[in-house]
């Protein structure tokens, strides 16, 4: 897969001094879905931002499909819909005079099938006719979606695509973005909730303080740093591990009543028959065992905190 | 592609359709203050002032009332077009589109200029309703029209972009540019003035694009008419000037 976004040492520092980018450099592959995950602040809507064009570069490099962002604007913007966090729409405009609106800003020819198609995917073709205003929130969102895409772009941006939707709209907006992966379109979202990343993105870029953390595939991502924990609930509290136990690392918690055995994912051997077999030798009675796995919400806590 | 044309007419139709939407606030409320602006002053008024260089005082304000509305319409319809978008919001679309500043330029003036020379044209045609006109230079007189039309729609535009709120969107055509407009001799004769006043008026740059308008219809004007056209020409050039240094510059645009 080649790039198609190429972010080079890209810093952006703000008239009030505030740096927002710090020499950060990533790439976006053709044709993937990736979320940028990072909290509030950290500089997930500057570096869209500077993507789309909407704030300058105080230094580096940014190029879409090989043209730079700076000296080749039209080029690579030609190529991007951006579907911006807030709900920004001109209340008196009808949703076919916005979406057109649209598609001519960015240089295409008014075409009256796609533009039907496009709506009509979006259910907003019976809405056609209807000043924005009159819309709900979620009928809102869709027609920024139609605006971002009015003029078939090859990337898509989507900033914070599920902040306040509600889920029918959110699976939408998944089928949606896979449809649009599947037809070759490129998909960068932003976003704080990880559970988001997990459901979507094929890769995961941490982002935090303006710095690229790691960019990793998702399932790779999940499983380097994915840890599995193995929960024995005991019948009897116990007031210390026994040694056969204490032996493979297992730790007793609340209260004396529950063990504890982490184990590696990537590992061949998870060890759980070896701590299942001491607890028999052992003879201590359990009335529940369970896993659990470790979230991209706990991988990422570590990797901040690792920082 | 060197000249986004569909950008250009997609602005220029966007800003259009706002008009069509509010028909009565577009045309119908200039035209309305104009026939009352023509009872109180060229009938009531008019009836009891001597004529001015020859023309009645009734046709003697016509040029200066389309004028008035023309002014203050185009820096209004042009401030408001591309202030709107700001509030809103919905700038960060133009300003992600591939678009040149120039043709965002060409789209929103081009639209608010056409708005308030069709307006202007329509008090033109009330006005053959209450006074007998004839325009010795229709072409000179239509040219000038537009031209005014462009150049202060080139100022509201500025005024749009610098404005950060509503209030001073609205203060700075009341407290400068209408005063200009009035003083720049709607409907007196700069040489009615003491010539202290006169003096002053010659610093009144709508004074020169009144007076020159005026001489289109009757051939008789406060400065000569090449110093009219030079003057609008030079304001037109100035006005475009600063929008292209905001624009380089990204002021209250970009971050």
């Amino acid at each position: 897969m080649s790039a198609i976004v190429q972010i080079e040492n890209l810093t952006k520092r703000y008239d009030d001094g505030k740096l927002a980018l710090k020499d950060l450099s990533v790439e976006f592959m053709r044709g993937e879905i990736i979320a940028l995950l990072g909290p509030n602040g950290a500089g997930k809507t500057s570096l869209i931002s500077i993507i789309c064009g909407l704030t300058t570069i105080s230094d580096g490099r940014v190029t879409v499909d090989g043209f730079d962002i700076q000296s080749n604007y039209r080029e690579a913007r030609s190529l991007i819909g951006l579907v911006p966090q807030e709900l920004m729409l001109e209340p008196f405009e009808t949703v076919m005079g916005t979406v057109s609106l649209s598609r001519g800003l960015f240089g295409q020819a008014p075409n009256h099938e796609y533009v039907e198609g496009l709506l009509s995917r979006l259910s907003l073709w019976e809405k056609r006719d209807s000043p924005i205003r009159e819309l709900s929130g979620g009928m809102k969102r869709r027609v920024l979606i139609a605006k971002a895409l009015s003029h078939e772009p090859k990337i898509l941006f989507l900033d914070e695509p599920t902040a306040g939707v509600d889920v029918d709209l959110r699976r939408d907006m998944w089928r949606l973005v896979k449809d649009l992966q599947a037809e070759g379109v490129t998909v960068i979202l932003t976003t704080h909730y990880i559970e988001e990343a997990e459901e979507i993105a094929d890769r995961i870029a941490v982002i935090n303080e303006g710095q690229i953390l790691l960019v990793e595939d998702k399932s790779v991502l999940m499983n380097r740093l994915g840890k599995k924990e193995l929960l024995i609930e005991l019948s009897e509290p116990l007031l210390e591990v026994p040694q056969g136990l204490a032996g493979l690392g297992v730790r007793l918690q609340n209260d004396g009543r529950q063990l504890s055995y982490s184990y590696d994912m990537a590992t061949e051997k998870s060890g759980i028959p070896e701590v299942l077999g001491a607890l028999k030798i052992e003879g201590i009675g359990f009335s529940d065992v369970h896993t659990e796995q470790s979230s991209l919400e706990d991988i990422f806590i570590e990797l901040v905190a690792e920082r | 592609m060197i000249v986004n044309f569909y950008a250009i007419k997609a602005i220029f139709k966007f800003e259009m359709s706002r008009t069509y939407r509010t028909p009565l606030q577009s045309f119908a409320s200039p035209v309305i203050a104009t026939v009352l602006y023509f009872v109180v002053f060229g009938s009531a008024i008019g009836n009891r002032m001597t004529p001015i260089d020859g023309i009645s005082y009734g046709a003697f304000i016509v040029p200066g009332l389309i004028m008035l509305t023309v002014m203050t319409q185009s820096v209004a319809n042009a401030s408001f077009g591309i202030y709107f978008p700001k509030f809103l919001g919905t700038i960060y679309e133009h300003l992600s589109a591939p678009i040149s500043s120039f043709e965002m330029v060409i789209g929103y003036v081009g639209a608010a200029a056409t708005k308030s020379a069709g307006v202007g044209c329509i008090i033109l045609a009330v006005s053959f309703l209450f006074v007998p006109l004839k325009i010795q230079h229709p072409l000179l007189m239509l040219a000038f029209l537009l031209a005014t039309a462009l150049c202060f729609s080139l100022l509201g535009f500025i005024l749009g972009l610098w404005a950060k709120d509503f209030e001073q969107l609205n203060l700075v055509p009341a407290l400068i540019i209408t005063p200009l407009v009035f003083l720049g001799g709607s409907f007196y004769s700069i040489a009615m003035l003491p010539s202290l006043w006169q003096t002053v008026s010659l610093f009144n740059p709508a004074m020169y694009v009144i007076s020159g308008f005026r001489w289109a219809f009757f051939g008789v004007s406060d400065v000569p008419i090449t110093i009219s056209l030079l003057s609008i020409v030079i304001l037109a050039i100035f006005f475009f000037v600063i929008i292209w240094r905001i624009f380089a510059t990204g002021y209250r645009l970009r971050q």
